[in-house]
């Protein structure tokens, strides 16, 4: 996380932007892989909307996290105020594993303090640094790319070799591209769920028959 | 450095609408735990997205040319470090560091 961080705010200052703009980023959105989007949006002057639109599509799979995170666990309406603010993928990954059950309400919440401290820190760490990196150095973008590469590579294990959604999610993108390349993201994410809903409609009437 | 006030304003916009995301589906799916449709799409959604999310960022590869070469290598080296030790760090500091490598040397413009 803290090397993400670094790359995360010397990609900032790399792009033009201030450097406190990587800590506001950090602390408040709170969530990387939309973050390192947003330095590219942010750049080129994209309307609030698209914004939003884009923050909503990235982070549309926190919805699920809400099956599983242990909310319950957490006391005090603050406590749980900010619990939902700092469930990011990691926080997500380290509380809601069968080993981090018998966790506090305390517990849960410091460690999601602690991810949150480092993630700010390291990233405007990365901003105040990056003025150093000269300008030759290229190519810290692809840390974004990598990132989803991983993160994708996990998710991918948990499918427990679901072919049909692996082949789906990259045919939706190269369509999405294809046929609507200014709305490529939104144009994926749609094709992606609609056809994973016809496919449990189809698949769940043929279960019904059997 | 754009306008200051729309570089908030940028964050702030943002910011709202990942804590909605994370905050709201705990009241909103709550009742819709047992169904099936949504924990369906709950083990499958992630992966698609992720998925999604690389093509996206390759989306505007330059395949016709030479310095394409820097982000597929770099991909393939964060595949195969990441299939071989699991390590998430390594995985993303590796394939950075092949990028970064090649693109400010070999493919340098």
């Amino acid at each position: 996380m803290i090397p993400l961080g670094l790359a995360f705010g010397t990609l900032v200052v790399q792009s033009g932007l201030d450097w406190w703009w990587a800590g506001l980023s950090a602390a408040l959105i709170y969530g990387g892989s939309f973050e390192f989007l947003l330095i590219g949006m942010v750049t080129a002057a994209a309307p609030l909307v698209s914004i939003a639109v884009a923050a909503f599509l990235v982070n549309a799979r926190h919805v699920f996290y809400a099956l599983s995170f242990p909310l319950h666990r957490v006391r005090g309406r603050l406590g749980k105020t900010y619990s939902t603010f700092a469930l990011t993928d990691e926080a997500y990954a380290l509380t809601s594993t069968e080993h981090s059950r018998s966790w506090s309400s305390p517990r849960i919440l410091w460690v999601q303090l602690f991810m949150h401290l480092y993630w700010a820190g390291s990233a405007t760490a990365g901003a105040l640094l990056g003025a150093l990196v000269p300008d030759s150095v290229t190519g810290l973008d692809c840390a974004l790319t990598a990132l989803f590469t991983v993160l994708a590579l996990d998710a991918i294990r948990d499918l427990h070799g679901d072919v049909p959604t692996l082949v789906l999610a990259p045919l939706s993108a190269v369509a999405a591209r294809l046929v609507f390349p200014d709305q490529m993201l939104l144009a994926a994410f749609a094709l992606f769920t609609t056809g994973l809903l016809a496919r449990h409609l189809a698949t769940g009437r043929k279960h019904r028959h059997a | 450095m754009p306008d200051p006030r729309y570089a908030i304003a940028a964050v702030l916009v943002a910011a709202a609408v990942t804590w909605a995301l994370r905050a709201l589906p705990f009241a909103a799916l709550a009742p819709l735990r047992e169904s099936g449709t949504v924990q369906y799409l709950g083990t499958r959604v992630p992966a698609g997205v992720m998925v999604i999310l690389v093509v996206y960022c390759l989306h505007d590869l330059p395949v016709t040319e030479a310095r394409a070469a820097a982000p597929l290598a770099a991909l393939a080296v964060t595949v195969a470090l990441h299939l071989w030790r699991r390590n998430a760090l390594l995985s993303i500091l590796g394939g950075t560091a092949v990028h970064v490598t090649l693109a400010s040397t070999v493919f340098a413009h």
